[in-house]
């Protein structure tokens, strides 16, 4: 008798357990109904119904979006990480230099970053290895910083931010590096930033589900105490994740550049914001404990929704930087909403 | 004597200069309930924690289940088959019942390292099976604890510690921030532990809980164990005198 009055009064409480995915769901069909409405008042045509828009649009969210699955587990565990688009740059600007050719327009390259080393040519696994290698160690002194001396990831990150980008401009003293291997500018061709997207963000959506590498990442963001206490190694697995979030980030430096074919020192600004953006607006808590990779995947929608509406709808540039920054704040305004109500609630 | 599961001698802990817990010898026999009380301060929480690992303590021994031990942690404990429910919870709000039940002892399907998988559907059905034992009813599994009222957030933690401690189970007021129905629901759960023949350290302020619940009762007072009482020589007003100071078994703390 006892025991059913309790699980009435449950009952009740977890009818009302909604997955934070529906929501960015919703958010997404209605934002894209709302820029369709505005597509035909404005420009009198059809804004979800060109499929060219569609596609650019991916394709412009694709390369950010894998630095977003590494920052959404970031973010899971409690963290933060300002350095992905630092390491992009360091990345592209550094491995490109390893994937350059030998000769340009039937004449000798002599601009070849390590034309005198003979380093030109190389097969496409040397570049890739040099890049990721990269975001490996970026990210593993990133986690060591922050498991290890304590100092929260906010200040270990934008150390990184700072140090990555001073790295992209010391390479080649700001010159640009061009001339790519074909196999290299392989990676962003056509839909292939897109596919390799897919492929990291279902492999992490797996992983975080299924193993015991994501039950550990959000018992930690949920409560480090308790994870140590049930006799997780925190530190070690905090520089696993922050590893994991460099190397994907590498990985999308290695695609920015092949996609552009040139490599510059100043590639990737803010994309680790427009990432943090696209895993908060997907229901990725601040707090940790809470999100997905599917999550993550609607808010990168939905941000590519809104800057490519703005872009059709013929919105000046600089009002998109604007408006920008304001989905940015929002999206945390509304995280920190979601966490009073749900304090509230008990 | 020889059928003690804990014991303690001369267990002393120090916060530099606060004395919360002083020479306490404390002995619990096999399949003994026993009971801590004692007012706010008085070194309960302390005890424990130096007998769980959680903290070092600054002198004395501590014997279990026949051996000297010295844990390092509460994994040692742990693992040596002494579990805690602690009197803040030690629980993922964001994860669900099975998580929480197995979080640092899941069971894996294929090992690779870090990157194991889970065997999601053992968990679960251990986790059930937990639960069965010890009457916990929980209509969702699958939902994050958050979603749960206080009383079956207790439930998991006790249902967690009782899944696992073949030795020694304490709970440090599991009772402490519930109703009435949800308190009765965490008694029942002592109960069975007791039909279980496994022992227990209770630390609470119900008095009324205690007299339900254990064997003996043991009073704590400013850092001194000062009593030392089997239920059925006791009663409320002498408890509440030894946890007042009115009256002492210990030479050495009297009328402190
Ligand atoms: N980490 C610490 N540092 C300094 N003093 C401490 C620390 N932990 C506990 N104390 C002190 O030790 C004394 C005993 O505390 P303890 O937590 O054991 O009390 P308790 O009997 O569990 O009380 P309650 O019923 O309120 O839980 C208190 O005076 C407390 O202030
Ligand atoms: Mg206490």
């Amino acid at each position: 008798m006892a025991d059913s009055a309790i699980n009435a009064t449950q009952d009740e409480r977890q009818a009302r357990v909604w997955p934070q995915e529906l929501n960015a769901l919703l958010g997404l069909i209605s934002i894209a109904l709302v820029f369709e409405a505005l597509a035909w008042i404005v420009r009198d045509r059809t804004f979800l119904g060109n499929p060219q828009i569609l596609r650019i649009m991916i394709l412009q969210v694709a390369v950010v979006g894998i630095i977003a699955v590494g920052v959404t587990q970031v973010i899971i565990t409690g963290g933060i990480d300002l350095s992905s688009g630092s390491i992009v740059g360091a990345t592209a600007i550094i491995a490109t230099s390893f994937a350059q050719m030998s000769t340009r327009n039937g004449q000798d390259f002599t601009d070849a970053v390590f034309w005198e080393q003979g380093w030109v040519d190389l097969p496409l696994i040397i570049p890739l290895a040099v890049g990721l290698a990269m975001g490996l160690i970026a990210g593993l002194i990133n986690g060591a910083l922050i498991a290890y001396t304590k100092i929260p990831p906010f200040i270990a990150t934008l150390g990184m931010m700072v140090s990555a980008r001073g790295v992209a401009n010391w390479w080649t003293k700001g010159e640009a590096v061009s001339n790519p291997t074909e196999t290299f500018t392989m990676l962003g061709a056509g839909f292939t930033p897109v596919l390799i997207f897919a492929g990291v963000a279902i492999l992490f959506q797996l992983i975080l589900t299924y193993t015991l590498y994501g039950k550990h990442t959000y018992a930690i963001g949920s409560n480090p105490d308790a994870a140590r206490m049930s006799g997780i190694n925190v530190e070690k697995h905090l520089v696993l994740v922050y590893a994991i979030a460099g190397m994907l980030a590498a990985l999308a430096g290695l695609v920015a550049a092949s996609r552009q074919l040139t490599a510059q020192a100043g590639m990737g600004v803010m994309y680790e914001l427009d990432a943090i953006a696209m895993a908060v607006i997907g229901g990725v808590s601040l707090v940790g404990g809470r999100g997905s990779i599917i999550g993550t995947f609607l808010g990168m929608l939905i941000f590519g929704t809104i800057i490519s509406g703005f872009t059709f709808l013929q919105v000046d540039a600089y009002y998109q930087e604007m408006i920008k920054g304001a989905i940015i704040v929002a999206a945390v305004v509304a995280d920190v909403w979601r966490q009073k109500r749900r304090a509230m609630r008990g | 004597m020889a059928n003690a599961i804990l014991k303690t001698e001369g267990l002393t802990k120090h916060y530099g200069g606060v004395h919360a817990l002083q020479n306490a010898d404390f002995e619990l026999q096999a399949g003994e309930h026993v009971a801590i009380v004692g007012d706010n301060g008085a070194g309960k929480s302390t005890f424990v924690r130096q007998i769980t690992g959680v903290e070092q303590r600054t002198s004395g021994k501590i014997w279990f289940d026949g051996q000297e031990v010295n844990f390092a942690g509460p994994l040692d404990a742990r693992e040596a088959g002494m579990e805690c429910v602690f009197q803040n919870l030690a629980l993922a709000d964001d994860l669900d019942v099975p998580s929480n039940l197995f979080l640092g002892r899941e069971i894996i399907k294929f090992n690779l390292g870090p990157f194991s998988i889970l065997d999601r559907k053992a968990m679960r059905k251990a986790t059930e099976e937990g639960l069965k034992r010890t009457g916990v009813k929980i209509p969702k599994l699958d939902n994050a604890i958050r979603h749960m009222s206080g009383g079956q957030r207790q439930c998991v933690a006790i249902a967690r510690s009782a899944s696992f401690a073949s030795k020694l189970i304490i709970m440090d007021e599991p009772t402490a921030a519930l109703g009435v129905q949800e308190t009765a629901q965490v008694e029942n759960i002592i109960k069975s532990l007791k039909s279980q023949g496994i022992p227990l350290i209770l630390i609470s302020h119900n008095l009324r809980q205690v007299f339900d619940l254990v064997d003996r009762i043991v009073v704590f007072r400013r850092g001194h164990l000062v009593a030392n009482l089997n239920k059925t020589e006791t009663d409320g007003n002498d408890i509440v005198s030894y946890i007042t100071g009115v009256k002492s078994q210990n030479k050495n703390a009297a009328y402190i």
